[in-house]
């Protein structure tokens, strides 16, 4: 596996891994035993605009022991040069995760639109962004084995 | 030469260089012309290109 597709594979399990634990977290701070706070758009609005700078920091804090543990291991440096195929690939992967997110916020506007609770619309947007995101770390794999 | 060797001279990363030799990416005109200057030789010499469908003529 090339050093490029390391990095994207840990950006994946971060990515996976930084949404469970966030879940977790909010669902046991605050969603137990207080189910009416899922309705209420200020719990919401809180939740997403910590998850933003948590995501960051902590994708951040992953890739650093990630490229410490890896030159430890196999004595190699991760390229940091980001070159025209990696631009094109980076580019591509965008539009692939642009198109997912848009079906995940049609979906949440479509479940207001059939009357159902306002949570669902925030779950569906939050895990809109996160499918999004997983789109765009799978396709970014596919077009460096693939080529195109 | 050494891939990482014509990549480090023409500035894009190993993979790339990798993926031009198995034909899996079309390099810009660009990249190109500098590995073409790297190997001190005609890019139709480095590079070669043949069209497999005719387009269709109107």
């Amino acid at each position: 596996m090339y050093r490029r597709e390391k990095q994207i594979l840990v950006s994946l399990i971060s990515t996976i891994l930084i949404l469970g634990f966030y879940s977790l977290f909010v669902y046991q701070k605050y969603i137990a035993g207080n189910m009416e706070i899922i309705n209420d758009f200020k719990f919401w609005g809180k939740a997403f605009l910590i998850l933003i700078p948590v995501t960051i920091v902590a994708q951040i804090i992953i890739h650093i022991v990630f490229f410490i543990i890896n030159k430890i291991v196999t004595n190699e440096d991760i390229p940091m040069i980001n070159d025209e195929r990696d631009k094109l690939i980076e580019l591509k992967a965008i539009r692939i995760s642009h198109w997912v997110f848009i079906v995940g916020f049609l979906l949440s506007m479509g479940s207001q639109a059939i009357g159902m609770q306002p949570w669902v619309m925030f779950i569906t947007l939050i895990y809109s962004g996160f499918f999004a995101a997983i789109a765009s770390e799978i396709a970014k794999i596919y077009f460096y084995r693939k080529g195109f | 030469m050494t891939q990482q060797e014509l990549a480090d001279k023409t500035g894009v990363t190993r993979q790339t260089i990798v993926a031009i030799e198995n034909e899996k990416y079309f390099p810009t005109l660009e990249l190109a012309f500098r590995i073409a200057l790297v190997f001190n030789t005609p890019l139709e010499e480095v590079f070669s290109f043949q069209i497999e469908d005719e387009p269709k003529k109107n």
